[in-house]
């Protein structure tokens, strides 16, 4: 062991520590309400909380429900906290400072209080190009750009680049072997060469909270204020976990499987000590495995899918050694852990009051409905569980800015790209998991492509004429999109999940909308259509907009209309307003208005 | 798996196809063709809604749910708010039992504000005029104002309270009227577009077609909103409603914070310069979910579906003027509507001269909602051959400014 001090608290993993070779700053104090929580430079307050064994810090408005975190990654707004008497952040975003105070949940919320007017913006900065996200896609995308000329401003939510694949623990941790905890060193070297390169901007940090087309290209405006000016944007923006709703899966203590992984691999703390890894898909075997590398007891894998389904495929996947290579891998960890991974099988409900105690597990048939009878159910205590089902992708600023979206395997919306990233609107490209999800290898395959096509396209006055090395990439790109698809067809999302739910169960988690009141909205109120359910049950309504219950509701409705799988989501995935924007920044976004584009008054709010 | 069903079909359910008869065809299910049905099947007549894309899923969808009789001047409009204002509040307190059935209407009440002198001189010519009218219109010192409205900016002249102003979760509440009047056995049919109008003889309504299947009827009350033009062509008649293009901003949920409408009432000095009467720029307010909504802009750019991120801007300036506190609240949506207008900014209720059984509900621009009651009354009434509750003339399709050759908008 190494001289460093004792981590406090059960939860913030010493073995992560160890690994990647921290070396901590001095722990410090934030307030939580009358407590003191001890929390090291770099956390989140979310990281914090948890590693003091506080799970829940917020209860809903109306069933006053404990929540904590979920998504881990800034999509579901489940873990907002007030600070310092301010509006609520996200925990699991934002880094806690010396002197910072939240407020536990029996606190009053805060009134709210006009802000200190933000400095003037200034007049939009100009680029060449902007790519939104600095995961694998976005990273090469930029390097790709700015290699071939083009001033590149680089957007992304994180602290740090690297995506949800490439999460880095915050540099005050001062890991000096982060890739002990990353697939590879790739986001370093990124972020080396980015910070280098004299023709990339990057604002870590920030969304997009609205584009719209400008003269000869793209505003793009910042939540963080301001807006910039580019003649083109590669969008990047990745992709969450697709959740699917089961009793007490808004209990604190469950996360999706990508919030688990990014509280490990971010924070290097724990989610629990008992930790159920379920859902489907290749993602899990990863995260049980980072789970047990860092500490928890992970209880299993339970995967509602089951493996035959490979044998059928294995001609898709011949060819893609390294990934096979890289399951072996986790497969491995999870056998020296003592780990047992089992097939159609998966956790039907989280019980416990303040947050998990423990789970049912339950068999199923193929289409995922669970068997009958008490000898195919087990209970099991847990105090977290890590659920995924696959990806959703972050389209809403594809979106926004108009480009032409496909459903993917599981009915979710996608972007429409060529094979060199060029969507449906000229001068706006997309690369990675927002084209259709298929891993780091292939988002980082598709960022290059859409850099070099964009600075081709901004460059050449006609055509850019193809290389040996665009050729490549292109087969590379169509080989891992085979693959791709073939894991799609492995892990299927199957129908029968709609009978893990009882009318009690929340859909939507925000606005606490059980299925019951959907029933309602449907059977009674003739409400039909998506966005007429949605109008009378505010399900999809709520701080996430529905990026968490949207895909789930998508598929009940299409189960009550008649219509088969594979409904088209995208009528709840477009937003105007792309992230949530204080309306100081909103009001501060005015452009002189712009004659000759109809009459914009102000009106009477009946006119 | 069915953990939903289809909606429930038989006396009060909805079908995919529509009933080979019927007294009455309503073309759309948004607040004016709900209004309409749920009148129409209370004078026993036999309904049926013909909907092409689902309930509430048009201007209905898109709107406050403003039932307001503070923004209009004394004249037909006002009296068709007033009207609807007792209608509203009579079904609030008849579906309030109903389990889930609510509408979230709230009797919370208008406050106008006027930030400098000559708008509250203003503002106060205006209220006396609707006193006048039957309008109640509290003037408030901006102590009283801010006791009202504790976040409300100091910055502020006067203000005058309108209590009859409400609010209604409009898709709820069209869908709640639509439910009753499907327990009294009208039929909605959605998913459907009405593709032809069939006429007799004599030119008048027999049929109507539907991509669903006919109806015969000899009555089609025209509520299609933004669509009304062209089920209009569809007999041949002209009907010039237009989209006008409006925003809304949506907050993050947050305590209370705002308890009555709240409206900036600086355009109030401009009266005299436009036929809108009051132009009240800015409506703040909260809804039962804890957000705050902010509207609503207007423009005339046809059905252009963008979002303009300066009039987003200008909502959320004037918004904070009002309320500055409003600046580190986060906006988490905004949405966009057309409301569906005539050049007179009047809507037009009444029968089609040139096509017998044909009748007009529609162009209520951005009042819809508030207006929705009065109209489906005057519509039964009209259907019915009863004494309508108030002069239908100022409604008439006929009348001037709604000819290919009146007054330009």
């Amino acid at each position: 062991m190494t001289g460093r001090p004792e981590l406090p608290g059960e939860l913030r993993s010493a073995a992560a520590h160890e690994r990647a070779g921290t070396a901590p700053g001095e722990p410090f104090e934030i307030g939580y309400g009358q407590a003191r929580i001890p929390a090291l430079p770099g956390e989140t307050f979310g990281a914090a909380l948890t590693a003091a064994g506080v799970r829940s810090w917020r209860r809903t408005r109306f069933g006053g429900r404990p929540r904590g975190l979920f998504c881990g990654i800034g999509a579901c707004f489940d873990c907002l906290l007030p600070v310092n008497g301010g509006p609520p952040v996200r925990a699991c975003l934002t880094e806690a400072a010396p002197g910072d105070t939240a407020a536990p949940p029996e606190a009053p919320l805060p009134r709210p209080a006009a802000p200190p007017p933000a400095d003037d913006p200034g007049p939009p900065r100009g680029y060449d190009v902007a790519v939104v996200g600095a995961g694998p896609a976005g990273l090469a995308a930029a390097l790709a750009a700015a290699d071939r000329g083009q001033r590149v401003v680089l957007v992304d939510a994180g602290a740090r680049p690297g995506g949800q694949y490439h999460r880095q623990p915050p540099r005050p941790f001062g890991a000096r072997r982060p890739e002990a905890l990353q697939p590879d060193g790739t986001a370093r070297a990124a972020e080396a060469a980015l910070t280098a390169h004299p023709l990339v901007t990057l604002h870590s940090g920030e969304s997009v909270w609205a584009a719209e087309p400008a003269a000869d290209g793209f505003t793009l405006h910042l939540t963080g204020g301001g807006a910039v000016r580019v003649r083109a944007v590669v969008v990047a923006t990745g992709a969450h976990d697709l959740a699917l709703p089961f009793p007490g899966w808004d209990l604190p203590g469950v996360f999706t499987a990508g919030g688990a992984q990014a509280l490990v691999k971010g924070q290097l703390t724990l989610p629990g000590r008992r930790v159920v890894v379920a859902g489907t898909g290749p993602l899990l075997l990863p995260v049980a495995a980072t789970l047990a590398e860092a500490g928890a007891t992970v209880l299993g894998v339970f995967d509602a899918n089951h493996p035959a389904r490979w044998l059928r495929r294995l001609p898709a996947a011949l060819g893609h050694a390294g990934r096979l290579r890289e399951a072996a891998h986790y497969l491995r960890i999870l056998r020296r852990h003592r780990i047992p991974v089992r097939y159609r099988r998966a956790v039907v409900a989280a019980h416990g009051g303040s947050g998990v105690e423990a789970v049912t597990l339950a068999r199923l048939a193929p289409d995922w409905t669970p068997l009958p009878g008490a000898r195919h159910r087990r209970r099991l205590a847990a105090d977290a569980v890590a659920v995924g089902f696959g990806f959703v992708a972050g389209v809403e600023l594809p979106l926004a800015l108009g480009c032409a979206t496909v459903p993917d395997p599981a009915g979710l919306p996608v972007v429409v790209t060529d094979h060199s990233g060029r969507t449906s609107v000229a001068g706006v490209y997309a690369a990675g998991e927002v084209t259709g999800v298929g891993g780091a290898r292939l988002a980082a395959v598709e960022g290059e492509l859409a850099g070099r096509a964009v600075a081709a396209d901004l460059a050449a006055t006609g055509p850019a004429p193809a290389t040996g090395a665009d050729a490549r990439l292109r087969r590379r790109r169509a080989r891992l999109r085979r693959f791709a698809a073939a894991l799609a067809e492995v892990y299927p999302v199957r129908p029968g999940w709609r009978g893990w739910l009882d009318g009690d169960t929340l859909v939507c988690r925000c606005e606490e909308v059980p299925l019951s009141r959907i029933r309602h909205a449907v059977e009674d109120l003739a409400a039909t259509e998506p966005r007429a359910v949605k109008l009378t049950t505010r399900a999809g309504m709520g701080m996430c907009q529905g990026r968490i219950c949207g895909p789930a509701l998508a598929t009940l409705l299409a189960a009550g209309s008649g219509a088969g799988p594979g409904v088209d989501a995208t009528p709840l995935a477009g937003r105007p307003i792309v992230a949530p924007v204080p309306l100081g920044t909103v009001a501060a976004a005015a452009r002189p208005p712009d004659p000759g584009r109809g009459d914009h008054g102000l009106d009477s709010p009946a006119r | 798996m069915a953990l939903l069903k289809r909606p429930r079909s038989g006396p009060s359910g909805t079908t995919t196809t529509p009933p080979r008869g019927a007294d009455v065809v309503v073309v759309g299910a948004g607040i004016v063709g709900a209004a309409c049905a749920d009148e129409l099947s209370a004078a026993g007549l036999s309904t049926v809604v013909v909907e092409r894309a689902g309930v509430g899923t048009g201007t209905t969808g898109a709107g406050e749910g403003n039932i307001l009789v503070s923004d209009k001047e004394p004249g037909p409009e006002l009296a068709l708010a007033l009207l609807s204002n007792a209608l509203w509040r009579r079904i609030g307190e008849e579906v309030a039992g109903s389990p889930g059935a609510g509408i979230a209407l709230e009797a919370k009440g208008g406050i106008v504000v006027a930030t400098g002198d000559a708008e509250l001189a203003a503002l106060h010519r205006f209220a006396d005029r609707q006193r006048a009218a039957g309008v109640v219109a509290e003037p408030l010192d901006p102590a009283r104002a801010r006791e009202l409205e504790p976040y409300l900016t100091p910055d502020l002249a006067g203000a005058v309270h309108y209590p009859q102003d409400m609010q209604v979760q409009p898709v709820l509440a069209a869908a709640t009227l639509l439910h009753r009047a499907r327990a009294r056995g009208a039929r909605l049919v959605t998913g459907a577009e009405v593709v032809g109008l069939a006429r007799d003889r004599d030119g008048r309504i027999a049929a109507v077609r539907t991509t669903a299947g006919d109806v015969a009827t000899r009555y089609v009350v025209n509520a299609a909103g933004l669509g009304a033009p062209a089920v209009a062509a569809l007999a041949g008649a002209h009907l010039p409603v237009q989209p006008r293009r409006g925003f809304i901003l949506v907050t993050e949920p947050l305590p209370p914070m705002v308890h009555a409408k709240v409206y900036d009432a600086d355009y109030v000095s401009n009266v005299a310069s436009d036929d809108s009467g009051l132009r009240t720029s800015t409506v703040v307010e909260a809804t039962d979910g804890g957000t705050i909504l902010i509207g609503a802009s207007r423009e005339r750019v046809g059905l252009d579906p963008g979002f303009r991120v300066d009039v987003l801007a200008r909502l959320a300036q004037q918004a904070i003027r009002l309320f500055p506190a409003l600046a580190g609240v986060r906006a988490i949506r905004a949405y966009r509507g057309f409301r569906p207008y005539l050049p007179d900014h009047l809507p037009v209720i009444g029968a089609e001269p040139a096509v017998p059984g044909l009748l007009h509900a529609a162009g209520h621009e951005g009042a819809g909602i508030g207006l929705a009651p009065a109209t489906g009354r005057l519509i039964r009434q009209l259907v019915t051959g009863e004494e309508p509750a108030l002069d239908p003339a100022p409604f008439r399709p006929d009348r001037p400014a709604l000819r290919p050759s009146g007054v330009p908008a």
